[in-house]
């Protein structure tokens, strides 16, 4: 299963990102394997759109949930839509090394 | 006085087509016209033809009475009989809806998570794992 997480830099000691559609980079992990791709965000200086244009960058990877800190009203529906599960860390300034440890619980 | 305002009517997917042509008019009699189906007339017909609930379970899901509900869907009924008898062609939009999936709190680490398949309740948190959750 593969998890989509919003991350603020490339590192496995970055911090976990609020915005969804302008964050620095995603981080795919996958559950199964253990493995991780950091993407770069090209909708990061986006003036409009970049959630909808980052939800289908996540989606074209088959992820089953994301992980971020908020996610905005345009593209609630469409992730809703796209049956993946999101899960939202409001105000949380946890690494993403801690999150992918929670995941594994 | 003001009469009492609309209650917003909850919807879980938006539909995947905006709307249905009507083909092969013998009338020649140029353009056809158009039933506007809003999207809460949609989502009864959806969750009371298709997903086989009844008409309080329908209800509940869109956040309305059970009267109001019966109400968007006879409406619904009668458009979509319209449309279908004199050849116009529906157009889904509109209505006062918001798009909403169940949402849930885990207290355990306090993430906020929603349930995309209805079918399935959600027992544990999907991030930690706990099993303290929360509406």
């Amino acid at each position: 299963m593969k998890v989509a997480i919003t991350s603020s830099g490339n590192t496995m000691e970055s911090k976990l990102d609020q915005r969804f559609g302008r964050c620095s980079f995603f981080v795919i992990y996958d559950s199964e394997t253990k493995g991780m791709e950091f993407i770069p965000n090209p909708n990061k200086d986006a003036q409009e759109g970049a959630g909808p244009a980052s939800v289908q960058l996540v989606a074209s990877r088959n992820v089953s949930k994301i992980i971020s800190g908020e996610f905005g009203i345009k593209i609630k529906s469409l992730i809703d839509s796209l049956k993946i599960q999101m899960i939202a860390l409001k105000d949380s300034d946890k690494s993403i090394n801690e999150v992918i440890e929670m995941l594994n619980h | 006085m003001s009469p009492r305002p609309i209650r917003l009517r909850k919807i879980s997917n938006p539909p995947v087509i905006s709307g249905f042509k009507p083909y092969g008019n013998n009338k020649k009699s140029g353009k056809t016209e158009s039933i506007f189906l809003h999207l809460e007339e949609y989502e009864s017909l959806r969750l009371c033809d298709h997903e086989m609930l009844n008409h309080s379970q329908a209800a509940e899901s869109m956040a309305v009475s059970r009267p109001t509900l019966t109400r968007i869907y006879s409406k619904a009924r009668k458009k979509i009989a319209e449309a279908l008898v004199t050849g116009k062609q529906i157009i889904i939009e509109g209505g006062k809806i918001y798009y909403d999936s169940e949402w849930l709190k885990c207290n355990t680490c306090s993430c906020f998570f929603n349930n995309p398949d209805k079918q399935k309740k959600i027992k544990e948190c999907p991030l930690c794992g706990s099993n303290n959750l929360s509406n």
